[in-house]
Order: C-alpha cells, then structure tokens, then sequence
C-alpha cells in the first residue's frame, strides 16, 4: 500500500478493522460550509446509521466517501485505499467492492429492472448471459420485489419498487460494503420493516458493511449497531442507540427521547 | 484468490460432488460451466462444503441451483461440512429462487416485425389526430390569451423571445448574407454567357424574398429553437413536474406552450426579414465586386423589377412555420415517455418532423401562389 495517508493506529484494535476512515473532511459548497474537521471510522461487519437534520449533509457525506463529490480538505480510507487523492487505478478497482444505493433510486431510465441489475455484472464479470439473467432475478427475489418487475422500466414502479431496486443493483456485484441514502424512507411499515430483515440478514450471511443514512427511528432500534449523528458540521456523537439518549444535546435529545423513539424502542426491544 | 473447482465422485450410496476454492462473483465464470454442465439424477446427493474459502450470493446461488435441479431429479440432497454462515447464505438463497425467471427476450421473429410494422402504421395515424387536437388546443389557448392578455406570462415570453430570436440573429444574418453571396456568384456565371449579367439583381431578389429567406431562417430555427423546447419541456415531462403543474391548477399549455409559440410568432418573421436584409446585401456587394452592379443601380433594379408582393409572400409564410415548427416541438415533448433516452428520441422526432413539415408547408404555398397567379 502506497497510501499517502499518515498511518494512524491501524487494527489497534484487532476486533475492528476500519473499512471507512475519514480525517478532518471539510466540504464546501461556495460560501456554505457543509462539514468542517469531520471524523468518522465504520468497522468492518457493522451496520452504522448515519443520522441528523434534514440539509446536514447526510447525503453529501455519503457522495463525498464513494468520490462522487470532491472534499476540499481531509482524507478518507475506504478498504485501505485513499478515495481522495489515491491512484485512478485502485479507486476503479475499489468501486466494484461498494455498491451504492441512492435517495431516490438512480437507476437506468432505458433499461429495465432486470437490465439494470445485470449492467454492473455485465462489465465486470465474465458471467455467461444466462447465468447474469439467474442472478438478476435472484437479486430481485432477495431484496423482495415481485417478480413481474423485471421487465418493468423504472419509471413504471412505485416510489419503495424502485429504492428495492435500487438495493439490487447496489448488491449486483456481491459488495463488501453498501451505502443506502434512506432506503426506507417512502415505504409502508410493514415493507420498511422488510427491508430491515433484509439488510440485517444479508449483513449476517454476507458479513456486509452497511453506512445507511435513515431517519427511520425503526431502522436504528432494529438493525443498527452503531449510530452516528451528525450536527453542527461533524459528527456529534457516535455509538450505541442506548447510549444516544444519554447524550445531553437539544436536538439529539429531541430525536431519541420523542414520543416516536419510545414507540420504536419498545418495538425494537421486543424483537 | 483460489480459483473455485467441482469434482464429483461415484460411490455406492451415491454421488459425492466437492466443492471447493472461492465461489464469488468475480471468480465464477470459470466454474460456471461445469456447475450448469452437470446434470444430477435420482441418485442421492451428497454436497461436500468444506473446501469453500469464500462464498458470496453469486457462489451460493450455483450450489443452491445444483441442489434444486437434483431435487427436482428426485435426489436426496445433503450438505456437508459448511460453515453456519455459509449454509445460512445457501438456505437464504434457495428460499429465494425464482420460480420462473424472467429471461430478456431478445429474438425477433419476422411475425414480431410484422406486428411492429402495423402497430407503428396505425401509431401514426393515431400521432397524427392528436397532434391535430394539440394544435387546436393550442390555438384555442391563444386566442384567449389574446382576448385577454393578463393570462399571458410576460415574463416567460421575454425570456423566450431572447433566447429563440435575439440570440439566433447573427447566426441567421450570417446565413442569409452567405446566400446572398452564394446566389450572386454562382448567377453571375451563368448570366454572363448570355450577357445577361443585371439579371442578377432579379435572380437574388425574387429567389430570397420569395422562398430562400424565410425557408432557412426557419429550418434553423427548427433546429435550433425546436430542439431546445421539446428538450427543456420532455425533461420536465420526465420529472413529474408537468403532473406537478396539473395538479396545481396551471395548464401546461399556457404556462409552457404558449409563451414559445408566441415567441417563435414574433420572432420568427423578425428573423426572417433579417435574414432577406442579410441576403440582399451580401448578393448585392458580391455583384459589385464580380458584375460591377453598383449599389445604386442594384437598389435601382430591385425597386423597379421585384414588386413589394414577392417580399410579402415571402412574409407572409413566417407565422405559418413559425406555429408548425413550436407546435411540433412541443407536442413531442408531451409525447416523452418515463425515460432520459425517450428525450433524445422525441428531440430526434421534433427537428427532424418541423423541418420536413416546413419544407412540405412551402411546397402548398408556392402550388397555391402560382394558382393564384402571384
Ligand atoms: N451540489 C451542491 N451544490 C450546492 N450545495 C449543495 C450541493 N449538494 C448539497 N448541497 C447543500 O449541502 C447541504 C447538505 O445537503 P444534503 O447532504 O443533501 O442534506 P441531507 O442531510 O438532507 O441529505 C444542503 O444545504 C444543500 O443545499
Ligand atoms: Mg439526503
């Protein structure tokens, strides 16, 4: 590893392997300044939950670590590769290990679900035609869309098709890490809570790395290990949801002690 | 990485298949064929796990695909030797294979053309009603806009009228001078073999006021401007936001369509007198340099030989175009389906239909001109 990067205490602790390591990221947009000296670590194999106001740069966060959004200052580690300033090379490699799923699906318009699911494999595997298409409706069985949408063109899906969809192609390549920019935001209940079955099972059996940006107060209780609240320009408190409410913070107070908390706490509890 | 490899085994209880090596998406492809090459029978199964050093949902779909195939065969399947998240991944998948995957059907018959061919002959016909109804919906629009013109949308008609007029002049005087030039020079050596040369003045006159002038300027702004409406209103199409505007009580077409069209009304014959300007001053200094026709005897000729209704009718023709060039345009933007490629074809469809249409429209006029005897 060529890294530029200064090498922090890397495995200092050998249970947690940072899969994202983010230093002093500063993100500017004119005179706005969106974060400022931000410092995030994702562990490998957790589920992290990115949570904060709406405009706090939870989603440009989210950009700027998959390189879709240029920092102004910082540096950010993303399975041992530096995502900012490394060589072109090993960030195209490092993108067939991520899959991203976006806040309001960013699939292909011209091609259907099906089609949309087999483009990354298409360009990065060797598979046989027939094999792809097996996989393709494999994904579109895992992530519980109906099977009549195959052929279906995005356009032709409802809001919560299209952010499953979306999941799928972010799975296509098997990755090791996904993001999902609120992936439940927009669904019913009980398809929300689906979803969280199936991010937490897919976590488990694949060993995934999840970064999910959610307000989705169901989603935390149920399958985050980790929260991240992100306030003021940087990450304001990291750990546990229990611990969250401890946090002597208005605005994180207010989102982790509302009537709307207790009810998913004791529904998370409950499970 | 280990490259992934299946061996099977005959033995008296059965068939023994190891697999073994890292089953992920990356590595499959050279395995994939012998996974889909093996066809399992009756014989009982037994699948030996325990080489696999990483699996992913990929790996664990061909091993969840074999054991599926040799059940349907009427094997008893087993696995053997995995590790828990591994046959936890395996379970997971089997629960999850399709009962019957959708494959992308891509072979076309000659039965399938033919039905294409139909659906788009009558798909036509049926285009060609309801861009009829567009334009009446659209005149009706402006009629009433001009009866009562608070409903117009002063703002958007400046804006439009700056981007598809002001903006397209130098391109369209250009033009027109070019012709003009274009249309001296190659005149000038033909007339003087017959020494015939002060025709020219009459050649550049009635050809550019009459047809030229106004034709190009229109198939420049066909291309020009009729690309950017349906462009600009087939992405809001794409966004939701013409529903958006339905639903809010505003009429696309008046909000949209109309202050373009009405643009393109105003600007069009502007631009296409700029252009006859152009034209007559490139034609007439390229006769002064090639034919010596001076500015004063070619300002002399044009007065007394070419009569105020060849100007005219080539005027007259501008709003007509004009409409067809925005109507088109903007009805295809309506047309535009779901999709950012839908754009790009409907786009195709406007420049390629109004230029034809404009071209089509100066046909009629000039049968009805010669009828009339103009
Ligand atoms: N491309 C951009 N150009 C300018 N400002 C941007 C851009 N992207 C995001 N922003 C600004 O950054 C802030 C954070 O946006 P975002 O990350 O989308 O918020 P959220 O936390 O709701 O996802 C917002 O104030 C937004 O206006
Ligand atoms: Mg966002």
């Amino acid at each position: 590893m060529d890294g530029t990067l200064p090498q922090h205490s890397q495995k200092a602790d050998t249970q947690r392997e940072a899969v994202i390591r983010v230093r002093n990221l500063t993100n500017q947009f004119g005179p706005q300044i969106v974060h400022q000296n931000l410092d995030l670590d994702v562990w490998r194999g957790e589920v992290l939950g990115i949570v904060g106001g709406s405009g706090t740069g939870k989603s440009v966060l989210l950009r700027t670590i998959v390189g879709l959004n240029k920092p102004a200052a910082g540096s950010i580690e993303v399975l041992g590769v530096d995502v900012v300033n490394g060589p072109e090379q090993e960030r195209r490699q490092i993108e067939q290990r991520w899959g991203v799923a976006f806040q309001d699906g960013a699939l292909f318009s011209s091609l259907t679900v099906l089609q949309n699911i087999m483009a990354p494999l298409r360009e990065h595997t060797g598979l046989s035609e027939s094999l792809m298409c097996a996989l393709g409706n494999l994904k579109i069985s895992l992530v519980g869309l109906p099977q009549f949408s195959c052929g279906k063109f995005p356009s032709e899906l409802s809001g919560g098709m299209r952010k499953r969809a979306a999941l799928a192609r972010a799975l296509a390549l098997d990755p090791e890490i996904v993001f999902l920019d609120e992936p439940t935001a927009g669904l019913d209940p009980i398809g929300a809570a689906a979803y969280d079955d199936l991010i937490g099972e897919l976590q488990h059996a694949l060993g995934l790395t999840v970064f999910m940006v959610t307000h989705d107060l169901d989603s935390l209780y149920a399958i985050c290990d980790r929260i991240a609240v992100l306030a003021e320009k940087r990450v304001l408190v990291e750990g546990p949801i229990e611990e969250m409410t401890k946090v002597d913070h208005p605005w994180v107070q207010e989102y982790f002690t509302g009537p709307r908390a207790r009810a998913a706490q004791e529904k998370g509890l409950g499970r | 990485m280990t490259r992934p490899s299946l061996n099977s085994e005959t033995s008296a209880d059965g068939v023994y298949l190891r697999v073994s090596g890292d089953l992920l998406t990356q590595t499959l492809s050279s395995v994939e064929q012998s996974f889909a090459a093996y066809k399992p029978d009756d014989s009982n199964l037994i699948i030996d796990l325990s080489g696999i050093q990483a699996l992913d949902t990929s790996g664990a779909w061909v091993v969840a695909d074999l054991a599926h195939r040799a059940k349907l065969a009427g094997a008893e399947v087993r696995f053997q030797g995995a590790l828990p998240a591994y046959s936890d991944l395996i379970e997971t998948v089997t629960r999850n294979i399709p009962e019957d995957p959708e494959s992308e059907d891509t072979s076309r018959s000659f039965a399938d053309w033919i039905e294409s061919l139909g659906k788009r002959t009558a798909g036509g016909w049926k285009d060609t009603l309801s861009m009829l109804e567009f334009l009446g919906m659209t005149l009706h629009r402006l009629m009433r806009t001009l009866m009562m013109p608070r409903r117009l949308r002063g703002a958007a008609l400046v804006s439009q009228m700056e981007e598809t007029g002001f903006r397209a002049i130098p391109i369209v005087a250009l033009m027109g001078f070019l012709i003009g030039v274009v249309l001296a020079f190659q005149g000038a050596t033909q007339l003087k073999q017959f020494g015939a040369e002060i025709f020219v003045v009459e050649l550049i006159s009635i050809s550019v006021l009459r047809e030229l002038g106004i034709l190009l300027t229109a198939i420049i702004v066909a291309g020009r401007s009729g690309s950017a409406f349906t462009a600009s209103i087939g992405s809001m199409k794409v966004q939701e936001e013409i529903d958006a505007m339905r639903t809010l009580g505003l009429d696309p077409i008046e909000v949209l369509v109309i202050p373009r069209v009405m643009a393109l009304l105003v600007m069009l014959p502007i631009l296409g007198f700029i252009a006859n300007m152009a034209a007559l001053i490139g034609g007439g200094l390229m006769s002064w340099i090639d034919l010596g026709v001076s500015p004063g005897m070619f300002a002399t000729r044009l007065k007394e030989n070419t009569g105020i209704w060849q100007f005219a009718i080539g005027m007259i023709k501008a709003p007509f175009f004009a409409l067809v060039i925005g109507v088109i345009a903007c009805w295809q933007a309506l047309q535009v389906k779901g999709s950012a490629q839908s754009v790009g074809q409907r786009t195709t469809a406007s420049v390629v239909q109004s230029i034809f249409m404009v071209i089509a429209l100066d046909a009629l006029f000039s049968i009805f001109f010669s009828v009339m005897g103009v």
